[in-house]
């Protein structure tokens, strides 16, 4: 496959020009961070470490890490580097406990961001003479703007179409002639499904390729949307965190995803020393921004496990790739391309009047995601009316979809029956077989 | 005048409705009526019993979770039309019955009706002026 790439001299840069580059960047941003953001400030002074001590990328390990608990007590405006009258927008993720993250971009930010996802496009084939169409949901979420300002970028023609309304993407799929599909790769399956039970064979499905992120899926998966779509089906990897999609993407070679360590800096570290781990080593992946303005996190603990790799690539990209995650060292889950949290669970049901006493069950049954909220309910609260209960269930369900964004099955039982195995109840059973 | 109904949750799955009846028979008490409300996921029982409150004991040891109400016990002539008259009378009072079962006596010729409503007191006071009887939880014992 004849390489094209968004920014060339970046995206094939010799590691050592990368190197200068970064160090240069982090030596500005570790400035600019420590005079704007007193919350950060205050963790390098604790750690003893001043902007003066960090003069390339050797030095980052003495910087402090930042953590989702960090964004959750700095929330909304402690982790902010610019006056919001620079900012542009926002984007939001749901945190550990409720309080939301929410990141801040300038026109700069969101540019960058932009480039990013326009690499990712480009890296599959990409060109202007492309239709896009973005399935990713817009809005708060990263996923579809992201890829939607990636796409503009590029100068495909964008269909937004954000997410669900299958037989209308099915419907501008093939009326408008798509050839690039983002969305989460379960959506994919999904849309892939439907289109199979309509009597649609590969071949009559105008989409080359697609870009599935925002979730966990196997190789299994991936052949098997490559199938029944007629195309390659590609990775990408980001954060709210740290922007959005297109912090990492995949390239032809389908064998990792190559970080965009122009602007963001991989490290892989120990999760329980915090201390850095050679080129190859499993450990937690940890994101420095290099450019970042409106929210540039220093050294941010992602909390997925994965591998780093230099190894030269077929498609001529020098950038680092890193491996699907192979899992978390929290307990977040990820249903339907949503960040969930138990503690999230816990918070929803005391606030309504519960015990915090609840199973989560996690399957994936067709290609999509179910989430079961087993709930036990107290004496007091269970009546003899089943539409009371049906009312119950309902209203923690909705309450539940207000903290989450996603709508789970909300199931009350009887106290006492969720299973505790040495008096520990099991709070996450997730049946989706996924690495 | 009101009479005791035990009220049970239970999954609605296999076996969930034979492990109450089996508790219950285990330690000797007798079930009047029964009738059983059921979704997807649970089932509600409501149980007319000799003995609620041993009942209630019984099944609390068990995790199960229980639930003693009261509700109208009405006793009708076991013909044609009786039930319909009694809900007539509910209705024109603008009485909304939550739900009812009925059964039968062994001896007598009278069907007994189980009444869920928002208020038994003025249920209780719209039937007895329209001639009906109610039944009482002595009248249970005695079944």
């Amino acid at each position: 496959m004849a390489q094209n790439y968004y920014q060339k001299e970046i995206e094939t840069m010799a590691p050592e020009d990368m190197k200068k580059l970064q160090s240069e960047k982090l030596v500005k941003q570790v400035k600019h961070v420590y005079e704007n953001v007193a919350y950060y400030r205050d963790l390098m002074d604790k750690k003893g470490v001043k902007p003066e001590d960090i003069h390339g990328v050797e030095d980052l390990h003495k910087l402090p890490f930042l953590t989702k608990a960090d964004l959750r007590d700095a929330y909304p405006y402690g982790l902010l580097a610019k006056p919001l009258e620079d900012c542009v927008r926002i984007q939001s993720t749901s945190g550990t406990t409720g309080r939301r993250v929410v990141a801040f971009y300038t026109q700069k930010d969101i540019d960058l961001w932009e480039d990013c996802c326009a690499r990712a496009i480009v890296a599959v084939g990409g060109t202007k003479k492309d239709v896009c169409q973005v399935a990713y949901g817009y809005g708060l979420f990263t996923g579809g703007p992201g890829l939607n300002g990636g796409s503009h970028k590029v100068g495909c023609l964008t269909l937004p179409l954000s997410s669900g309304n299958t037989e209308r993407q099915i419907q501008f799929m093939n009326d408008l002639g798509a050839t690039i599909l983002c969305c989460t790769p379960s959506y994919a399956a999904y849309i892939g499904e439907t289109l199979k039970e309509q009597g649609y064979k590969p071949e009559d499905i105008p989409l080359k390729a697609g870009i599935f992120g925002a979730e966990p899926w196997t190789e299994e998966m991936r052949r098997g949307i490559e199938e029944t779509l007629g195309i390659k089906a590609y990775d990408i990897y980001g954060l709210t965190e740290t922007s959005g999609p297109g912090v990492a993407f995949e390239c032809s070679e389908q064998t990792g995803m190559h970080v965009n360590e122009d602007h963001f800096y991989a490290e892989i570290i120990d999760p329980d020393t915090g201390e850095v781990l050679p080129e190859g080593s499993k450990g937690e992946l940890v994101f420095t921004s290099l450019d970042k303005e409106a929210f540039p996190l220093l050294r941010y603990r992602t909390r997925d496990i994965c591998v780093l790799s230099r190894k030269k690539c077929s498609c001529g990209r020098t950038l680092v790739k890193m491996a699907k995650p192979m899992g978390r060292t929290d307990d977040m889950l990820i249903i339907r391309g949503v960040n969930v949290f138990p503690s999230q669970i816990e918070t929803v049901l005391l606030k309504e009047g519960y015990q915090p006493n609840y199973q989560i069950v996690v399957d994936r049954v067709k290609n999509n995601d179910t989430f079961d909220v087993h709930v036990e309910m107290t004496a007091e609260q269970f009546t003899d009316k089943v539409s009371d209960v049906l009312k119950m269930e309902k209203a923690l369900a909705a309450a539940l979809k207000t903290m989450l964004g996603i709508n789970p099955a909300v199931h009350l039982v009887a106290p006492k029956t969720i299973v505790r195995s040495e008096g520990k109840a099991v709070r996450v059973i997730d049946k989706r077989k996924l690495v | 005048m009101a009479i005791k109904q035990l009220t049970v949750f239970v999954l609605n799955q296999k076996g969930s409705v034979v492990s109450v009846t089996d508790i219950l028979s285990k330690n000797n008490i007798n079930l009047r009526a029964l009738s059983i409300a059921e979704t997807q996921d649970f089932g509600i029982l409501r149980l007319i019993v000799n003995d609620e409150a041993t009942a209630e004991k019984v099944l609390a040891e068990q995790g199960y979770l229980i639930k003693i109400i009261d509700v109208v016990g009405l006793k009708i002539g076991d013909a044609p039309g009786k039930l319909s008259e009694a809900l007539g009378v509910l209705d024109k009072e603008n009485i909304n019955v939550e739900y009812l079962y009925a059964f039968m006596a062994r001896t007598e010729k009278h069907a007994y009706v189980v009444l869920r409503v928002e208020d038994n007191a003025v249920a209780e006071a719209a039937l007895t002026s329209a001639g009906f009887k109610m039944i009482t939880e002595a009248d249970i014992c005695k079944l």
